[in-house]
């Protein structure tokens, strides 16, 4: 399912509201979403799973071409951990094949 | 900072995008419940310029109860992986390690 998708799939529910305002209406989740990661901030959603930073470490690399070291400077990256509704309901249709 | 949570996002839509309260609820409710009905289907979710949210299928495993050090099989399973996208990684990897924390 792509972007565009989940916004008809929302429209179809929420017939009070045209497909332009559904559409953002998610835009701007996600772009809260982005901004409080951006921020350093944790989202919650409760039974679907939480966002969060995690940081990694500065290392030595290498130049996957020439071989030559590199140092990379420590960098966060985002983290999604699922809740536990959306971890079983997942790992339940599993079952169901 | 307390965590962004769907209270905030349904406030959000109904300030800045004029629904009401409880089509502002009810929106945020969707966002996530289609997303999750969509992984339950065993379908990816690509959402373009934040990220994916994909599944894997893990074998059984051995594991151990970490209390007691018994040996039980973590069994087969399939799990929900995010892989954040470009747009979403470059805004958060120029975040220093130093940065105040910005509050609202």
């Amino acid at each position: 399912m792509t972007k565009s998708e989940l916004i008809e799939q929302i429209a179809m529910k929420q017939p009070e509201l045209s497909a332009k305002q559904v559409e953002a209406a998610v835009k701007l989740i996600l772009e809260q979403i982005t901004d409080t990661l951006s921020e350093k901030g944790r989202v919650e959603i409760r039974g679907f799973g939480s966002f969060s930073l995690h940081y990694r470490e500065a290392r030595q690399g290498r130049n996957p071409k020439t071989g030559d070291p590199v140092s990379l400077d420590g960098k966060f990256v985002p983290h999604f951990k699922p809740g536990k509704e959306l971890r079983e309901q997942v790992n339940v249709s599993k079952d169901d094949e | 900072m307390g965590a962004l949570t769907k209270a905030e996002m349904a406030e959000k839509l109904y300030n800045e995008l004029g629904l009401s309260k409880r089509e502002a609820k009810d929106m945020v409710e969707l966002f996530f419940s289609e997303i999750r009905e969509c992984l339950r289907e065993n379908e990816q979710v690509k959402l373009s310029g934040f990220g994916n949210f994909d599944l894997r299928d893990k074998r059984q495993r051995p594991g151990r109860n970490p209390k007691t050090g018994e040996e039980i099989p973590i069994s087969a399973r399939r799990v929900v992986t995010f892989r954040a996208g470009q747009k979403l990684k470059t805004r958060i990897e120029s975040l220093d390690e130093s940065d105040v924390h910005v509050t609202h």
